[in-house]
């Protein structure tokens, strides 16, 4: 078996399963946020009853993150939602905006969109914050309210999205039924070259099976490549398997994985026990390629659909209005470190939006010195536009004053997932999917750069 | 059950996220919520660029729109897991969405509220039809007659989603099925 079909297996009580096969699972995880828990609670109540309780008050994790730092009543509404929800069913793992547990959620536009206006429970991006906060364990099963859910296959574990209604399931039962995902082999070789990130990686893997070519599939990369690679590394790798289409993405367990997983588990008090899958001699895939990181260059996914690959150095005549790091996909540390390596000393040329995706890297980026100046400082003085307010901000659009939010039609290049029509704001806008190296050599630019140019 | 369904389509192309079938700003309403159900269907297709798609699939100021059908390309559905994308479809009064393919997340949540048939044809009917033209879908007969010209086009039988649409959704197949107690 794959080391997807592994982990179905034990968490459906049976010794094998089959691509195919439809099989109830048990969910370790249940994750959900602000924009799909309150409907998600919904259900919940509709179907099992307005006194009804959680299959099991550990495995829920509510991280409000998509859009909170917005004066729209209806987004602070959500959070309180959740509030009332968390306080009602006695939920341990709820990473408030606020401390008060009795409080309300509201946004203060007065004091701008840059400084922190939350508490010391806010946890930022949910699958940023999953990992940090010691909920993502190898061979676990992990659903989520939200596509990019399968980030956590980077930590060996099945890790998938589901709609409000087969939340809503889970949520009473525990339990939920799933066809059994084909598994895509992708072997890697060799390690990055310096300028090339993990973002590369997937984009180039994405444009090679095209932006539906894992439809119902399970992407599993193994080989020295992904050894070589950081947990910071594989989780963007494993984000955006979504972008293919893809149910899940997973990685082997080793010792990163292992020590990653233990300190943070230990350090927030959850469950330390866990049992990771080992790949066998009998694995059947639909699709196999290896691929040779250090043949790997600077990529770019081209307005309007992630699947549209082209190499930044392919592409200067591409004029940019704007320039954007975040998202789960973009905004860790080691992304911004990256992005800042660049941009140090120099000046962004563009409107360039930095949005840390958890309110640690916020501390990290303040607290990472490089002769004396934060990383943070060093991005301030280039013409980066830093908040404190770590979330999903503009990845998604929302609400018409969120942070980085295209109101207009522009162009921009980003260091998130996604670049449908629509995706960051405006309709007629349009955004180009890169590398954290690659956006910070546009913003020096203004026009798509291969970030090879810069390297100190 | 109703098996056939009639009336004026509404045809998109490849690709259609949720983003286009829902934009996030709108997610903020919640579709528990009798009144933000009803909301959600007003907003249904406004992502469409208006370059690409001059009629709208809701006029403005309506909160229903007057397709019941809706014919796609491929990776229909595909982005967000958001269930707010067959819900706002749902509730402006589609019923059947036509597709070469569907993103499985927006598949599956059709199926698990209820709101939607997801049908694959295998034909590129995004190219045979335009929107506003008439057409029959016949969920039993797996076939889809084309008004003007009486030409029939077939899709993929829906198989065991089938009951499950027809039951109202995740929740109302299994109890009938026992596997939740009623
Ligand atoms: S950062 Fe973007 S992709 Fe990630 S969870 Fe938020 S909206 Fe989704």
């Amino acid at each position: 078996m794959t080391l997807t079909e592994k982990i179905l297996a034990r968490a459906a009580d049976k010794p094998n399963v089959q691509a195919g096969e439809n099989v109830w699972v048990k969910a370790d995880i249940l994750m959900t946020h602000d924009v799909c828990g309150p409907g998600t609670i919904g259900v919940f109540k509709r179907e099992f009853g307005a006194t009804a309780k959680v299959w099991d008050r550990k495995k829920i994790v509510i991280i409000p993150d998509h859009y909170i730092f917005t004066a729209d009543s209806m987004s602070n509404r959500n959070v309180d939602i959740l509030r009332e929800f968390v306080k009602e069913q006695g939920l341990p793992y709820f990473y408030d905006v606020i401390d008060d547990p009795d409080g309300k959620w509201v946004f203060d536009a007065t004091q701008g969109l840059l400084k922190k206006q939350y508490g010391a429970n806010f946890a930022g991006v949910c699958h940023t914050a999953l990992p940090q906060k010691g909920h993502t364990r190898p061979g676990e099963i992990l659903f989520g309210t939200d596509s990019h859910t399968c980030m956590a296959g980077a930590f060996n574990q099945f890790a998938t999205g589901i709609g409000n209604t087969d939340a809503g399931f889970v949520m009473g039962t525990g339990r939920l039924l799933l066809k059994v995902p084909e598994t895509m082999h992708f072997r890697l070789e060799g390690e990055l070259r310096p300028g090339v990130m993990a973002k590369d990686i997937i984009l180039h893997c994405i444009g090679e099976i095209g932006f539906d070519g894992a439809t119902y599939r399970a992407l599993q990369f193994d080989g020295p490549g992904a050894t070589s690679l950081s947990m910071d590394d594989r989780m963007t790798v494993a984000n955006m398997a979504i972008e293919a289409g893809g149910k899940n993405a997973i990685f082997e367990f080793d010792a990163k994985t292992q020590a990653f997983v233990d300190q943070r588990c230990r350090a927030n008090g959850t469950k330390e026990n866990y049992e990771p899958v080992e790949r066998d001699s009998e694995e059947r895939f639909v699709y196999e390629t290896t691929i040779d990181l250090s043949r790997l260059e600077p990529t770019v996914a081209c307005h309007p659909d992630p699947g549209r690959r082209k190499l930044a150095k392919e592409m200067p005549d591409t004029k940019l209005d704007r320039a954007y790091m975040g998202s789960c996909t973009g905004g860790k540390t080691s992304d911004f470190l990256e992005f800042a390596r660049i941009l140090r000393g120099k000046k962004v040329i563009i409107d360039t939006f930095g949005v840390p995706a958890t309110p640690e890297i916020v501390r990290d980026l303040q607290t990472t010195l490089w002769d004396d100046t934060s990383v943070w400082d060093i991005l301030v003085n280039a013409g980066v536009k830093m908040t404190e307010n770590a979330s999903c901000s503009a990845c998604l659009g929302g609400p018409v004053d969120t942070f980085g939010r295209m109101n207009t039609p522009l162009k921009c290049i980003s260091a998130t997932n996604r670049n449908f029509p629509g995706r960051m704001g405006h309709k007629e806008s349009q955004v180009f999917l890169a590398s954290p190296a690659t956006v910070a050599a546009s913003a020096l630019t203004g026009h798509i750069t291969d970030p090879r140019d810069y390297l100190g | 059950m109703q098996s056939v369904f009639h009336g004026p389509v509404y045809v998109v192309k490849d690709n259609i996220d949720t983003d286009q079938i829902i934009p996030a700003q709108y997610l903020t309403l919640v579709p528990t919520i009798a009144d933000e159900y009803e909301k959600l269907g007003s907003y249904a297709m406004c992502g469409l660029p208006d370059s690409l798609y001059p009629t709208r699939f809701v006029e403005s100021g309506q909160l229903d729109s007057r397709f019941p059908i809706i014919v796609g390309g491929r990776n229909f559905g595909c982005g967000s897991s958001r269930e707010h994308a067959p819900i706002a479809l749902g509730s402006a009064g589609t019923r059947i969405v036509i597709a070469e393919s569907f993103a499985r997340i927006f598949f599956r949540n059709s199926v698990a509220t209820g709101e939607l048939y997801p049908c694959e044809c295998t034909d590129r009917l995004c190219e045979a039809l335009e929107t506003g033209e008439t057409i029959s879908v016949d969920i039993d007969a797996c076939t889809i007659t084309q008004a003007g010209t009486g030409k029939v086009f077939s899709f993929k039988p829906l198989g065991e989603v089938r009951p499950v649409v027809d039951a109202g959704g995740l929740f109302n197949f299994a109890r009938k099925a026992g596997m939740i107690p009623a």
